[in-house]
């Protein structure tokens, strides 16, 4: 067959690509029967849940499944290579000089081992000729072009000296070093706060800008796909599910699960749709009071304030949503809340008690008022026991004796959280992370609560089973006129679910108030900046707030940091 | 960094005044008068309480335990009655069976505990790590098979049994070497490496199976790590990939393991010094337990435990220096 | 920074990966176990060694010998008591010959020596894995001073030379106590530091992980979420331990009855009877060859069931979850049960 469109015009060809992972006998199929192809200096996204295959596709790319057991079917051509025919020494060559591939764990990524300037060297002097010394001063040149501050001083640093977007500054930048025509990000934003997530897309965006090199973006995030890419495909279970324009596919999806998938990525930038938006019994009773709350923790001899002096109060049937970034301290916020930890000064006052200092004794009668959902749906659950027995658990703390009274009420309170009652003699790994999840609801009600905190309950889940959660968890509020604290690093959720919001940055609360003031019309410049940070579906209005974050002031100190 | 230092030396010194608070109460425990075994089986009544007088014996146990350690830092005087017996810092006491200082015997004997600890080392780490390093790169092969298989064995196989049936079958059947006697390096150096050959080859071969287990799991390991493949991702080579960064990461554990096993040797390799009839410390101390001869058998127990701390120390320095990532804190 | 409770967002499935098995573990495990050929050779190795150990008198009983008559008739006095005949004596009396210098029967002698090696070691670890798990928990559960003072304790037993200490001991113990409880105690109440360091480790991990908050909340009291929680996680790390122990503490036990401080004759160790071969060597090669090869098959087969089980028992080995970031200890070496390993 000879191809019908001259091969230098195109940077990739993937056609009718099928990867099989074999292990203990049996074969799961991780791509099957893909094709698409990329033009020279253009964007593709691949979007898709986990489990899609999106990363194996990346991988098969530049030939990273050679030697694995993994079995490659199909034709991948990267830049005029045949992958899957290249000899060893040909696929070396197209690995870093043509195509460079940026990680998701830009720590892991990084041999701690040697300088970052050293590694970046390295890779440049296999593709060239270079001498030791020219290929320092590239990389020095190319850390510099990627916004590493007092670069050639940097070089000289190892990975773990770096922060999180330094590291991942130092991943581009060696991607950069050979000047290739084809960038191959794997969820390179991932692992990385929102902001400095808007800091790495803006330099991919301007180094594609100024170098004409083609970027296959492999990401779970929608927008950060809208935010970058001129052409989209969405993958499910190993095959394509729609390809196409990014404006296109985004605005007019044609394909069933390419519409469920957006319409559960939750949004800044379209009208609150709640369940619940109806107005509250206003202003109910105030249930959970916090006034200067702070927690200290020791670091050797010195103590780092995680919260520091954090006043708030939840209202009976209401949302309190917590944002924050990491290291923000809302965690350990949320579990002073319901005294998992105990503050370290502050008071906390539930339905007129102090019980911020209380001892475990006279919180008894409050215990089983205060819940808590955790964020990892693998930790929360004892993998030893069986999840009717962990849901069991508040009904005998409680004293209940009855064997056929609680488990008909844990089947009940499974049956309410949407699992099958009959699955209660299951153990935690045979459920999924959105069933384990449910399963944290049920138990958390058992209690009969009047407050849950919610900490980061849907962040480690596919965004499609994580608006079902929340859809839940909207509906057991108002069912049950629970009071919840939510907490969540992702602001789109937030905004999704709160009535109230609080901003939170390195202990203390920023900025606090009802959605419409937070999101309408912030008035602190760090909410005004997490803000502008958050991806947005629409393609046009991307790169309208690109430039908008250019013109945001950076605040001092940061550049470094990050 | 100094802290750092500072607070393990400190735990370190609380680790050996535990041990010698111990030891030194072993030294009552013990069936027998000290007196009496100090002084010798023909000693008359009169004779062993002029030797208690000596020695102190007849004080408090704490009295005399502070004796002993002042000795240590500051070296004491033993009064024979017509003479004075001055013992230097770091004084440990005479030996009941040869009077003489027990740190000068010490000293004596480690010359032939510091040849058999080198050699011994350098086969660990030639024989040990190379073994480790084969099977963990060729991987799935028949060679990884065998050195598992080796390897195992070896981990298996205590160190005096390896020892006998070295001896066995080159001393005895194949009649290489004579059996093996200890000839100190500065009298010829030449006979010293050939009598040390054995006991070099049946320590280094016992420990090799130690070093080999480390050096495949943390080969291994480091080969599985992303970093890895970031640069198999960027076209550098595999010799490249294996030499530069998946052996960087074998280095820190075996250093460390290394610095141990030395510091332990050089407190006596009991065993491999018995078996060959090594006049090293651990010989001393085995002697010392079948003589009674209770401040030899404190002395060595303390600077065994000294060796043994101090390369604990050394271990963690060294690691720390080898993986940059460990902060002293 | 790091260790900040504060989780980062997105570490979610890093913060997954802990050393918990799943429940149904203990019947994965051990079809995993049954599944590996050389676990299989191993058990049936030792089993077959305790049903001999144990039947030992009744065996003796059917040669017709036993373990301390000297038989004077049946050593070439002329030779300095080399046993007379082929391969160190064997004959139909005594089936695997008999003791140069004295004429023992060794068959009997090998037995009963496993019974003492098999005893040491066995005991030996159930002292030290007692001692282990009760520190190690006291010292993960307790407050901050109690693990603190526990700690040291700890670092203090594992920094001190075993085997010196161990020679030096059994030396001053009078000679009436009874030798087998000697080495069992001296060994299991010097050498439980790395149980306990596991154990407490362990039980930090456990402790940080969101279904003890869930208990907690739950109004379960510290002892329920101990027991319930905790205690059924612990098994694994220390069966998995205490595998690693036992063929360490055997081999302890003859390298102390080989330097002549252990068990003492007229009780036969494996051990000893190496000792005095080393006299032997050259003129009876079965006098070495039998009680080292039983003392290298048994321990190789511990090592390999150890090995099996740490397999079995580690989720890793499945591949099903890749359990945390390594090297959590400074010194890898310093939770290496290895390390005391007599040389």
């Amino acid at each position: 067959m000879t191809p019908v469109i001259p091969v230098t015009e195109q940077l990739i060809e993937v056609e009718d690509l099928t990867v099989d992972f074999v292990s203990g006998g049996e074969t799961v199929r991780a791509v099957d029967g893909l094709s698409f192809s990329l033009a020279a200096g253009r964007a593709i996204g691949l979007v898709g849940e986990s489990g899609s295959g999106k990363s194996t596709v990346a991988g098969a790319l530049l030939g990273l499944h050679r030697g694995t057991g993994a079995r490659v079917g199909g034709a991948v051509r990267v830049g005029g290579t045949d992958v899957g025919t290249a000899s060893d020494r040909e696929l070396r060559a197209l690995r870093g000089a043509v195509a460079a591939m940026v990680f998701q764990d830009p720590l892991s990524s990084l041999d701690p081992y040697y300088a970052v300037g050293d590694q970046i060297a390295e890779v440049y002097r296999v593709h060239t000729d270079a001498t030791r010394r020219a290929a320092r001063a590239r990389a020095v040149e190319v850390l510099d072009r990627v916004g590493i501050p007092d670069a050639a001083r940097r070089a000289h640093a190892r990975p773990h000296e770096f922060s999180g977007g330094m590291r991942q500054r130092t991943l581009i930048a060696m991607a950069l070093a050979c000047e290739p025509r084809l960038l191959i990000a794997d969820e390179p934003t991932t692992a990385l706060d929102v902001t400095v997530q808007a800091q790495i897309l803006d330099l991919l965006h301007d180094l594609r800008a100024e170098t004409g090199m083609g970027l296959l973006l492999v990401t779970h995030d929608v927008g950060v796909a809208a935010e970058s890419v001129d052409e989209v495909l969405v993958m499910r279970h190993g095959r394509e599910v729609e390809r196409g324009p990014v404006a296109e596919v985004l605005g007019a999806p044609k394909r069933t699960y390419t519409r469920t998938l957006l319409s559960s990525v939750p949004r800044v930038d379209t009208p609150v749709a709640r369940a619940a938006a109806q107005p509250r019994p206003a202003a109910g009773e105030v249930l959970l009071e916090a006034v200067g709350l702070r927690r200290e923790f020791r670091r050797g001899r010195r103590s780092v304030a995680a919260v520091d002096g954090v006043s708030l109060t939840v209202g009976a049937g209401e949302t309190l949503g917590v944002v924050g970034e990491s290291g923000s301290g809302k965690t350990t916020l949320g579990r002073m809340l319901v005294r998992l930890l105990d503050p370290t000064d502050g008071r906390l006052r539930y339905r007129g008690a102090e019980i911020a200092a209380a001892s475990e004794k006279e919180l008894r009668p409050h215990r089983r008022e205060l819940q808590m959902i955790f964020q990892d749906p693998v930790a929360s659950l004892n993998p030893r026991r069986s999840v009717g027995e962990s849901v069991a658990d508040p009904l005998r703390a409680a004293g209940a004796a009855d064997e056929e009274r609680i488990v008909a009420r844990v089947r009940e309170l499974l049956e309410r959280v949407g699992l099958d009652p009959d699955r209660y003699d299951r153990y935690p790994h045979e459920f999924s992370g959105g069933q384990r999840q449910r399963v944290g609801i049920a138990r958390a009600l058992a209690a009969e609560p009047r407050l849950i905190v919610c900490d980061e309950p849907v962040s480690a889940l596919d965004v499609t089973t994580q608006a079902q959660v929340v859809a839940l968890l909207a509906e057991l509020q108002r069912e049950l006129g629970l009071a919840l604290v939510f907490i969540a690093h992702d602001l789109a959720v937030v905004r999704q679910v709160s009535d109230r919001v609080a901003v939170m940055r390195d202990g203390r609360i920023v900025e606090q108030g009802t959605v419409e003031e937070v999101y309408g019309a912030p008035s602190d410049p760090y909410t005004r900046r997490l803000l502008a940070a958050v991806p947005v579906l629409d393609p046009v209005l991307a790169a309208a707030r690109r430039s908008a974050r250019k013109a945001l002031p950076e605040p001092a100190g940061n550049v470094v940091a990050v | 960094m100094t802290r750092y230092l500072l607070k393990r030396l400190g735990g370190a010194v609380l680790v050996l005044l535990v041990l010698s608070v111990v030891i030194y109460g072993l030294f009552y425990l013990a069936p027998g008068d000290p007196a009496r075994l100090a002084c010798g089986e023909r000693c008359s009544t009169q004779q062993v309480a002029q030797v208690r007088e000596q020695l102190g014996l007849g004080d408090p146990v704490y009295t005399q335990y502070a004796h002993f350690l002042r000795g240590i830092v500051a070296g004491r005087d033993y009064s024979t009655g017509t003479a004075l017996l001055h013992c230097d810092a770091p004084c440990l006491g005479f030996s009941y069976q040869t009077d003489q200082q027990v740190t000068s015997l010490i000293l004596d004997r480690l010359p032939a505990t510091l040849s058999l600890a080198l050699g011994a080392m350098v086969i660990w780490l030639v024989i040990g790590v190379g073994t480790g390093l084969l099977s963990a790169l060729r991987r799935g092969g028949i060679t990884e098979r065998a050195l598992t298989v080796l390897t195992l064995a070896g981990t298996g196989t205590p160190v005096f049994i390896l020892g006998l049936l070295l001896l066995m079958l080159v001393c005895a059947y194949l009649q290489w070497l004579p059996f093996p006697t200890y000839v100190p390096f500065t009298d010829d150096p030449e006979q010293w490496a050939w009598n040390m050959l054995l006991p070099w080859l049946t320590l280094g071969l016992f420990e090799s199976a130690k070093y080999a287990r480390l050096t495949r799991s943390s080969t291994l390991e480091t080969l599985a790590e992303d970093h890895i493949r970031t640069f198999r991702a960027y076209g550098v080579g595999e010799r490249a990939v294996v030499g530069r960064h998946a052996l960087r990461g074998a280095v820190p554990p075996v250093i460390a393991l290394s610095a141990l096993d030395f510091g332990s040797v050089m407190g006596g390799a009991v065993l491999t010094e018995s078996l060959f009839n090594i006049p090293g410390i651990g010989k001393s101390l085995i002697d010392g337990v079948r003589e009674i001869d209770l401040p030899v058998v404190v002395g060595v127990v303390l600077v065994t435990g000294t060796a043994v701390v101090v390369a604990n120390v050394v271990a963690d320095l060294l690691y720390a220096a080898a993986d940059r990532r460990v902060a002293l804190l | 920074m790091t260790t900040l409770p504060d989780l980062p967002a997105s570490g979610a499935k890093a913060g997954a990966a802990v050393a918990v098995p799943a429940a149904s573990d203990a019947r994965q495990a051990w079809r995993r176990l049954r599944g590996r050929r050389s676990a299989v050779v191993a058990a049936g190795v030792l089993g077959l060694l305790v049903v001999l150990a144990l039947a030992a008198p009744l065996l003796a009983a059917v040669e017709g010998q036993d373990a301390n008559t000297y038989h004077d008739a049946l050593v070439d006095s002329a030779r300095g008591g080399v046993p007379i005949g082929s391969f160190g004596g064997v004959s139909g009396d005594h089936w695997l010959g008999v003791e140069p210098g004295t004429g023992r029967d060794l068959f009997v002698r090998l037995l009963y020596g496993a019974r003492v090696s098999l005893l040491v070691a066995a005991g030996a670890t159930v002292v030290q894995v007692l001692i282990g798990v009760a520190v190690g928990l006291a010292s993960g559960l307790g407050n901050r001073l109690l693990d603190a003072v526990l700690s040291r304790f700890t670092d203090v037993m594992i920094a001190l030379p075993m085997l010196v200490l161990a020679i030096a001991l059994t030396a001053v113990v009078p000679n009436d106590f009874p030798r087998p409880l000697l080495l069992i105690l001296v060994i299991g109440l010097l050498d439980w530091g790395g149980t306990s360091r596991i154990v407490r480790a362990q039980t930090l991990t456990l402790k940080q992980l969101d279904f003890v908050a869930a208990a907690r909340l739950a109004g379960s009291g510290r002892w329920r979420v101990a027991r319930r929680e905790l205690l059924p996680s612990l098994a694994a790390p220390v069966i998995t331990y205490a595998a690693i122990l036992l063929p360490m503490n055997m081999v302890l036990e003859a390298s102390l009855s080989f330097l002549g401080v252990g068990v003492k004759p007229p009780t036969p160790s494996w051990g000893q009877m190496l000792s005095s071969a080393q006299t032997w060597f050259r003129a009876d090669p079965m006098y070495v060859l039998l009680p080292a090869g039983l003392l290298f098959v048994t321990v190789l087969a511990f090592t390999v069931l150890g090995d099996a089980v740490r397999a079995a028992l580690d989720p890793r080995e499945a591949g099903r979850l890749r359990v945390g970031r390594r090297r959590t200890s400074r010194t890898p070496a310093a939770a290496d049960p290895s390390k005391d390993i007599s040389s």
